[in-house]
């Protein structure tokens, strides 16, 4: 007779160790746990894109983002997504987005999904995958434009959302986001175009001069009414010229 | 062999020294970081240890700072001893010596070069505290990249402008891939007659191919085409 | 009277024919026309939907279906088999892009259905597909045409014409220089000759299908706009006209 179900039922038995199966149960098993040295799931990033910003304004939403190694900026109907973490799992959460797209598109039945079903789907996906402790490595930027009013979302790879008139990614919303609320909170109505490209541009100074993981050289997009556009690659004046008489690090004068 | 502490702060750093005729050129980058926050864009880490010779540091600012220190010390009382400046090797030696003995508490990279009566010298004296004397050095986390283009591009019997030329260029490229290197690029020239300070800012290092240019995109909203089902036609004929 | 051969897909006759797949074509054949153009810069798909009650909303029982961004599928036959048809397309075509992460040709999708649709004709479980499906799409190599027959057998087309009306459509395509068509005036066209194809004696009403694939869609596989589908219909149906007067 087995009487001990979780070591023996099921298995073949071996009379060499307990010829009757009256053994306690925890003096059968090794208390060994597969688990036991833990299980690292969760990988980390690989290849990383870093710098992205976004702000609302009058005419819809604008961000900003340096080009390295951000490749990709995904434009589909009124919305962009840019977005900063692991490169690869930012492509395959491109695809798993463009299918839907085209799902939708065949369903063909008049539905469009605006920029919040898009920011609703990417942050189930994100908090799906974490559950599943295997995130994707991002931090997304979802902006977009329907029906007249402009949309913001942060979602990241635990699943955190929040919307907001500005927002940054990583730890740089230490740096660039005070900046952003100055020149922008509560006067998303009014800014104009002009205006808030100069306020980017600002931003992006300041996270080249002190992210070691930037560059000079990004491109802003705006999303609005009319479409989006894109810009060319550009870069801000900045400023050395102060350093040159610098010595060494105390006393140090040659 | 230790590693940065956490919270430290790192020269991360492109460093190179190279020797021609009549004497050295030293360089170096201007970024110091802790993680990727630039702590400091404009850092000299030229550092001055002897009228005639200079190090280059990489690896913790702390750490090399206080070695240097001590170097400086040391060749202060050699001079002073001896009544003639410290021989380039002889400082090298004094760094080796530190390195080396306290490798399991260090992390210091550094390149010693200067002029002295034998002629223009350059010495490295990377992680482990071993001492290797070299025509061109170059060292920190930028130089891992251009090793293939300082084999490929060193030639002997360089005058001071070609060496110069040189090193602006292999920092400028170390410091374009390198994210722990950037800012501005501070050269100094030694020679028996004196230590010459070059600066090149931050706008102004030279470029090489980026890729080609990035243009503007424009999707008109008007060009967004219509979804299928808004277009849809269809009523029965009567 | 096919003495026992024509039961079942898995047996021949004794001259090599499998009559189930022959009938497959006769419920083709009986069905509303349908005819792809391709031409110079695109492809339009243009169906002519047999409305056998007046009781059915408008519009729907849609039989061009899109199956992915930029192919389209326009089926004569059975309408059901039609849907899973446009289905199993689908599937295939993220299938692809799952693959090989690219927009799938049009030469891929075909072979795929072509091969799927054969396979409804090796087994006596199943019967074959009712259906002849004419596939559209501008791909990387341009304007693609392709017809899957209930065989499981596809051919590539510039024109292509399947169901009632087909004889006659296929007259009139001939007639057409595919090639140096526009997408737009192919659209006329193929309301043109569905309106002629039309047998307004046997069937009363239909509804027109149109929908096109080109430049103007940016590529996409859409429904013909309302106005100038609404254009191109009176034209077709003027044409018409002015014929019987003759």
């Amino acid at each position: 007779m087995d009487h001990f179900p979780g070591t023996h039922w099921g298995k073949p038995r071996n009379d060499n160790i307990d010829a009757y199966g009256t053994y306690p149960l925890h003096a059968h098993q090794p208390r060994t746990d597969a688990f036991a040295d833990g299980v690292q799931r969760t990988q980390q990033p690989v290849v990383t894109g870093a710098s992205v910003l976004a702000l609302k304004y009058k005419d819809g939403i604008m961000m900003a983002a340096d080009n390295l190694a951000s490749y990709g900026s995904l434009a589909r109907f009124k919305d962009i997504q840019r977005a900063s973490g692991d490169m690869a799992d930012f492509q395959q959460l491109k695809h798993i987005l463009d299918t839907l797209l085209i799902e939708q598109f065949v369903q063909d039945d008049g539905h469009k999904f605006g920029p919040t079903e898009i920011y609703e789907y990417l942050s189930r996906l994100m908090y799906g995958r974490r559950s599943k402790m295997d995130p994707l490595w991002n931090s997304l930027l979802v902006g977009g434009f329907k029906d007249g009013k402009s949309f913001l979302g942060y979602v990241d790879l635990l699943g955190t959302t929040y919307s907001a008139p500005t927002l940054r990614n990583w730890v740089w919303r230490y740096i660039a986001q005070p900046l952003l609320r100055k020149s922008v909170e509560g006067r998303e109505d009014t800014l104009t175009e002009e205006e808030a490209v100069k306020i980017l541009e600002g931003c992006m100074k300041v996270l080249f001069y002190r992210d070691a993981r930037s560059l000079n050289k990004y491109q802003i997009a705006a999303v609005t009414e009319k479409g989006i556009w894109i810009s060319d690659s550009r870069s801000v004046e900045t400023e050395w010229a102060f350093a040159e008489g610098i010595r060494g690090y105390g006393a140090q004068t040659q | 062999m230790q590693r940065l502490k956490a919270g430290e702060v790192n020269l991360g750093t492109s460093i190179m020294a190279v020797q021609f005729d009549g004497g050295v050129v030293i360089g170096a980058d201007s970024r110091t970081t802790t993680g990727s926050y630039i702590a400091n864009r404009v850092t000299d880490k030229l550092t001055y240890v002897h009228d005639r010779v200079y190090c280059c540091r990489s690896g913790s600012a702390a750490d090399t700072q206080a070695v240097a220190d001590i170097v400086h010390s040391h060749l202060q009382m050699f001079a002073q001893q001896y009544g003639t400046p410290p021989p380039v090797h002889t400082a090298a030696s004094v760094f080796e010596k530190l390195c080396y003995d306290n490798k399991d508490n260090l992390s210091a990279g550094i390149i010693v070069a200067g002029w002295d009566k034998g002629g223009p010298s350059v010495y490295n004296i990377p992680l482990g505290g071993g001492l290797f004397k070299q025509p061109w050095a170059i060292g920190g986390s930028g130089s891992t990249y251009v090793y293939g283009y300082c084999d490929a591009t060193y030639r002997e019997g360089w005058g001071r402008d070609q060496t110069v030329q040189f090193v602006k260029n292999t920092l400028a490229l170390a410091m374009s891939r390198d994210g722990s290197s950037g800012g501005t690029i501070r050269i100094a020239v030694i020679t028996e007659d004196g230590v010459e300070r070059l600066f090149i800012p931050g706008n102004e290092l030279p470029t090489f191919w980026e890729g080609p240019p990035v243009p503007m995109t424009v999707v008109e909203a008007k060009k967004v085409v219509p979804t299928a089902g808004e277009g849809a036609p269809i009523e029965v004929e009567a | 009277m096919n003495s026992g051969y024509d039961l079942s897909s898995s047996t021949y006759s004794p001259d090599g024919r499998i009559f189930q797949v022959e009938y497959a074509n006769k419920a083709v054949e009986n069905s509303g026309t349908a005819i792809g153009l391709r031409v110079k810069d695109g492809v339009v798909l243009a169906l002519e939907k047999l409305v056998h009650s007046k009781l059915l909303v408008p519009g729907t029982n849609r039989r061009i279906q899109t199956v992915d961004r930029h192919i389209g599928i326009a089926t004569a036959g059975l309408l059901a088999d039609g849907r899973h048809l446009a289905s199993r397309a689908f599937d295939e075509s993220l299938n692809y892009r799952e693959t090989y992460r690219s927009e799938p040709p049009l030469s891929a999708i075909a072979e795929r259905l072509g091969l799927y649709v054969q396979a409804y004709t090796l087994y006596s479980s199943v019967r074959p597909f009712g259906i002849s499906a004419i596939l559209g799409a501008v791909d990387k190599d341009g304007p693609a045409l392709y017809v899957v027959e209930p065989s499981g057998i596809y051919y590539g087309y510039n024109g292509a014409a399947v169901g009632k009306g087909r004889q006659l459509a296929k007259t009139e395509l001939e007639k057409l220089k595919l090639s140096e068509l526009t997408t737009r005036e192919a659209v006329f066209e193929a309301a043109r000759i569905m309106h002629l194809v039309h047998d307004d004696s046997k069937d009363k009403e239909f509804e027109l299908e149109l929908s096109w694939i080109g430049a103007e869609t940016n590529g996409l596989h859409l429904p013909v706009p309302k106005d100038l589908f609404e254009e191109a219909d009176k034209k077709g149906r003027d044409a018409l006209d002015a014929d019987m007067e003759d």
